[in-house]
């Protein structure tokens, strides 16, 4: 079954990739190894995890406006995610996904998630697609 | 959110690829706090200038706009080195070669590499009621609060972006709604020192969180004295803009409801203080000031306070401020007074964003809560937290 949902578009592009679901904010400066794209941020629920070319889908950001150019970092690297869902996009995300040319999209009219859905994201028109 | 036509041709890139990404995180922006419009601004001022906050990643970011210019006068954070005396401070010279290479991607995009977290002694000073985007969080404070400009807390890529479009999105603090005071602060104790601002601040900005503080019971305050009280409001909380009764210009004509009130006493004073400082024991290697840097009577001051006397071997004082504030205090010869007494004068960088612990400084004593409440984790020292004029004893060894 195939679910199409509304939602805003922060960053411009199309993407789709398996989804990665944290349910805890997501700090990019100092919580996320900009040379592999790995969580390293002690307690996360990622820790471990990589987001290297997943959708990744998470509540917000926080942590310093630094966090921006380590997304910037993790796409010269070819290791950033393919695509970012945000409940509630704030600066810091929102610039390194624009500064990185990583599709993004926020304020989906639904927000239900799960980690594997393989997941289609169009920021231009502000839509996503779960499979 | 609004885009006249013009506005519309950049973002989609008929201005180009440098106008273009920044009219996109402009736009963003704009989206998430749901600005109604662009803006235009008087300045810009840009943080993520030290090699230390930027590396290589933001470099590259900065060098890859290249090709266009900023529509507004723009100056720089600190970087973490004075541009050109940078061997006496001990720079490596690797560290060196990458800050230089960055302040010569932000001066490509038409900057200046005015180095400065108080660009308002140092030539950018806006005007009562003009919108700017500046990101240093000390001078973000200053500007609304003294001045009464109007400036969200920008970061650094946003500040680069609305400095190359010379506009900015119209929300937050550019809004008459939202500068008005949502915190009531009584002073009860007497407020003698500039430290002893920097003190109130420390404590009000753990406090205001990222409210409006309206402080009551001082009743004047310096330019030094309200420079500290911004900063340090600035490190320990998100404050952006505060009122105070009689002195900073806004007062007068904001509606004082906050439905919270706090009183700061001199056991609140004294608590900061002894808070502030984490070293265990009395001694330091550096004695420094000028966080945020210095003004021109803050060197008179501590050039007329080392007259006679010498810096006690094996320990260092050194003053940092901005580069036009440096020469004029050469001329006035304070530097040369200073460096008499074996202190020296940096300009374009401060104590937070040098390399301080490759300098070989362990534990320092400041003058500054900012200083005190970054120096244990970003340039991770031990800090002494005292007057100016105690500070100068120290180096001095007369107590």
């Amino acid at each position: 079954m195939t679910r199409h949902i509304q939602c805003r578009p922060i960053a411009k592009g199309i993407a789709e990739g398996s989804a990665l679901v944290s349910q805890e904010p997501v700090t990019f400066f100092g919580g996320v190894d900009p040379e592999t794209g790995t969580v390293i941020e002690k307690n996360h629920p990622l820790n471990g995890q990589s987001i290297s070319g997943r959708v990744l889908v998470f509540p917000t950001g926080k942590g310093s406006t630094v966090g921006s150019y380590v997304l910037y970092r993790l796409a010269r690297n070819g290791k950033a995610p393919k695509g970012m869902v945000c409940q509630d996009a704030e600066p810091i995300v929102a610039v390194g996904a624009i500064i990185s040319g990583i599709p993004m999209v926020d304020r989906p009219e639904d927000y239900e998630f799960e980690t594997g859905q393989w997941i289609h994201i169009d920021g231009e028109k502000g839509s996503i697609t779960v499979e | 959110m609004y885009l006249t036509r013009a506005e519309e041709e950049t973002l989609n890139g008929n201005a180009g690829y440098t106008k273009q990404k920044a009219m996109e995180i402009l736009v963003a922006l704009g989206k998430i706090y749901e600005a109604d419009r662009l803006i235009p601004i008087a300045s810009a001022q840009i943080a993520g200038v030290s090699y230390r906050s930027l590396g290589d990643s933001g470099t590259e970011w900065i060098e890859s706009l290249a090709g266009d210019e900023v529509e507004v006068p723009t100056t720089l954070n600190p970087a973490g080195m004075d541009l050109g005396r940078w061997r006496d401070m001990g720079i490596p010279e690797d560290f060196a070669k990458r800050q230089l290479h960055i302040i010569k991607a932000y001066s490509d995009l038409g900057i200046t590499p005015t180095c400065s977290c108080t660009p308002y002694l140092a030539g950018n000073l806006p005007s009562f009621g003009q919108h700017v985007a500046w990101s240093e969080s000390s001078a973000v404070c200053y500007a609304n609060s003294v001045i009464g400009a109007r400036t969200n807390r920008e970061g650094g890529p946003s500040a680069l972006a609305a400095a190359l479009i010379g506009k900015t999105p119209n929300y937050g603090y550019h809004l008459s709604e939202n500068r008005q005071p949502t915190l009531q602060v009584y002073v009860r104790s007497k407020l003698k020192r500039g430290s002893d601002f920097a003190a109130l601040g420390f404590w009000m900005g753990r406090r205001a969180k990222n409210r409006v503080p309206f402080v009551s019971g001082v009743h004047s305050a310096r330019l030094e004295d309200l420079k500290q009280l911004g900063a340090a409001m600035a490190s320990s909380g998100g404050v952006a803009l505060y009122h105070v009764e009689g002195v900073t210009p806004e007062s007068r004509a904001v509606q004082v409801e906050p439905n919270e009130k706090i009183s700061f006493g001199s056991r609140e004073l004294r608590e900061t203080y002894e808070s502030l400082t984490t070293a265990k024991s009395g001694w330091v290697d550096l004695v420094c000031f000028g966080c945020p840097h210095c003004s021109l009577e803050e060197i008179q001051r501590i050039a007329e306070l080392v007259r006679g006397k010498k810096v006690t071997e094996g320990l260092r004082l050194w003053v940092f401020t901005s580069a036009v504030v440096r020469s004029r205090a050469e001329e006035k010869g304070f530097v040369q007074a200073i460096e008499r007494a074996g202190g020296q004068v940096f300009s374009d960088t401060c104590m937070v964003v040098a390399p301080m612990r490759d300098l070989g400084v362990r534990r320092m004593a400041v003058n500054s809560a900012k200083a005190a409440f970054y120096g244990p984790t970003v340039p991770e020292v031990d800090i002494v937290f005292e007057s100016l004029e105690d500070s100068v004893r120290m180096a001095t060894g007369d107590d």
